[in-house]
């Protein structure tokens, strides 16, 4: 049994200075209601969540307090796909036929600065300059560029391809093309990454419609099935985010681990996506994603992004709305702007950005702190 | 007790090594059921939960594993004695102690674009900021060898 995905909406990414996070998430809740032909009433169920921006069931006072049932998420860059979770086990345990899925946030501007005892971590951790998940990617990336080859100009590759991407999507916020060069040249912020290889913290909020999969055709006739949604922690010994120690031998990591989750549940395999939004939080972490999603071995991005392969148009599309990159990073919306993407991809809606060959499959995954990881199938 | 030494000091958190001390070394949990290590010292064992577990001294040397530079000067809960005027972009990474752990570090002493993976790294201790009391707050770094 799966579950569909019958309404989308969003707030455009990016500064909205004259809306909280908040009402930028009931925005696209009003959108998602409206493109399943449903109403807010309708809804047996609601779940969601932000990291910055309030409690999502406090949307409630912009849509009605109708007493739905609406529970709160919070699982940092899996907020999304942990709510998309939530959703699916109240459809599939058959208490709810349908439901509204919503991710907000509103974050200020620079580096998040989470505290350490939020991750179960003594407070000396973040005074002595370590609590910064672009540290760990840099320094994840340092590894991975050593061992499999890896070069900056894939790194720029990977960043000039989002703002390409964002150029062509209404919704980003970063929707100007930036050549090799500049991104290559621009300010150095965690080495080899510079500034224009970093997505930043955003703006933004993401709705869906779910409902039980024999109901999707009385709300949608292009409606996108979730044929998998898995979300993994970290294991001992591996390498993530605000790790203190890792183990002197390799483990696999909470991408891997979701990702095989996923693919085993939905029966398919990598070479079965058609288009896939990958956890973009920096040029090396799209690059890393790619081999622990099982899209290619190690190295073999390098040939790939000079081959154009993850282009709209090439052998496996990624990140078609710009990512990360070109959006930011809402963290309570990201995961759910992924989903939002795929659905478009999905109904042959994604306009200027639209990936050739009618795409009957699609993939998202997020990454983040302190090793988290989400992935979701999707079919038409 | 009446013993005071020149400059009061103490180390920036007791979980990551002891100060002062003759010959100090990073701190880590082993489990008596599992054998597993972590560094700091964790009160349960974090393979496998157990919460019998006692405390190793790791190896004061090894090889650099992962880096980066940090460019930018963090935001609290960053607390050292630096501004923005006078802050100075630092290593931080991933040192692999022998038989026993990477360890994530800042890397001190030398210039962090002469860094490489590979190279032997030794442990060192720092003055990273002073208290309002004058207690010298000590943390631990990696320099290479």
């Amino acid at each position: 049994m799966r579950i569909a995905i019958v309404g989308v909406g969003i707030h455009p990414f990016g500064r909205t200075p004259e809306l909280s996070g908040m009402q930028q998430g009931a925005h696209a809740a009003r959108l998602a209601l409206k493109d399943a032909g449903v109403e807010w009433k309708d809804m047996q169920f609601a779940v969601g969540g932000s990291y910055s921006a309030g409690n999502a069931d406090a949307m409630c006072n912009e849509l009605g307090l109708t007493g739905v049932q609406f529970t709160n998420i919070l699982n940092a860059c899996a907020t999304g796909g942990s709510s998309l979770l939530a959703a699916s086990k109240e459809i599939k345990s058959g208490e709810a036929d349908i439901g509204l899925v919503v991710g907000f946030d509103k974050h200020a501007r620079g580096a998040f600065n989470a505290q350490p005892s939020e991750y179960g971590l003594g407070h000396w951790y973040g005074e002595a300059g370590f609590m910064l998940t672009t540290q760990f990617f840099a320094a994840k990336l340092t590894r991975y560029m050593h061992d499999h080859g890896i070069t900056v100009d894939a790194l720029a590759r990977v960043a000039e391809k989002a703002y390409e991407n964002g150029a062509l999507n209404p919704n980003a916020w970063r929707r100007t093309p930036i050549d090799l060069e500049t991104i290559k040249n621009s300010q150095m912020v965690n080495d080899p990454l510079t500034k224009y290889m970093f997505c930043s913290p955003s703006e933004g909020g993401v709705a869906l419609v779910v409902c039980r999969e024999d109901h999707a055709h009385r709300y949608s006739d292009r409606p996108v099935f979730v044929s998998a949604a898995a979300m993994r922690t970290r294991q001992f010994g591996a390498f993530e985010v605000y790790g203190t120690s890792v183990a002197n031998h390799d483990v696999p990591n909470a991408s891997v681990a979701a990702s095989r989750a996923a693919y085993e549940m939905a029966g398919l395999g990598p070479e079965d996506i058609q288009v896939a939004e990958l956890q973009d939080t920096e040029a090396g972490a799209e690059i890393m994603h790619m081999a622990e999603n099982g899209f290619c071995k190690d190295g073999e991005q390098e040939r790939m992004l000079r081959d154009g392969e993850t282009r709209i148009g090439g052998r496996l599309p990624i990140n078609t709305d710009g990512g990360c990159m070109a959006n930011g990073e809402p963290i309570g919306a990201s995961g759910l702007r992924q989903i939002h993407e795929i659905v478009l991809q999905l109904r042959g809606a994604a306009g200027a950005r639209q990936v050739p060959g009618n795409p009957k499959t699609g993939y998202t995954h997020v990454y983040g702190a302190p090793g988290i990881s989400a992935v979701t199938i999707l079919q038409r | 007790m009446t013993i005071q030494s020149a400059a009061r000091q103490r180390a920036i958190d007791p979980a990551l090594f002891h100060w002062p001390a003759r010959d100090p070394a990073l701190l880590a949990s082993r489990c008596s059921a599992c054998g597993a290590m972590a560094f700091p010292v964790n009160p349960a064992c974090m393979a496998c939960g157990g919460t019998e577990v006692g405390t190793v001294e790791l190896p004061r040397a090894g090889t650099l594993w992962a880096w980066t530079i940090q460019r930018f000067m963090p935001k609290t809960p960053y607390h050292s004695a630096e501004t923005e005027q006078t802050f100075r972009p630092y290593g931080v990474g991933y040192v692999e102690l022998p038989g026993a752990l990477r360890v994530e570090t800042r890397i001190n002493d030398g210039d962090p674009a002469q860094l490489r993976i590979g190279m032997p790294m030794r442990l060192v201790f720092y003055t990273h900021r002073t208290d309002a009391d004058g207690t010298e707050v000590i943390n631990y770094a990696f320099a290479p060898a």
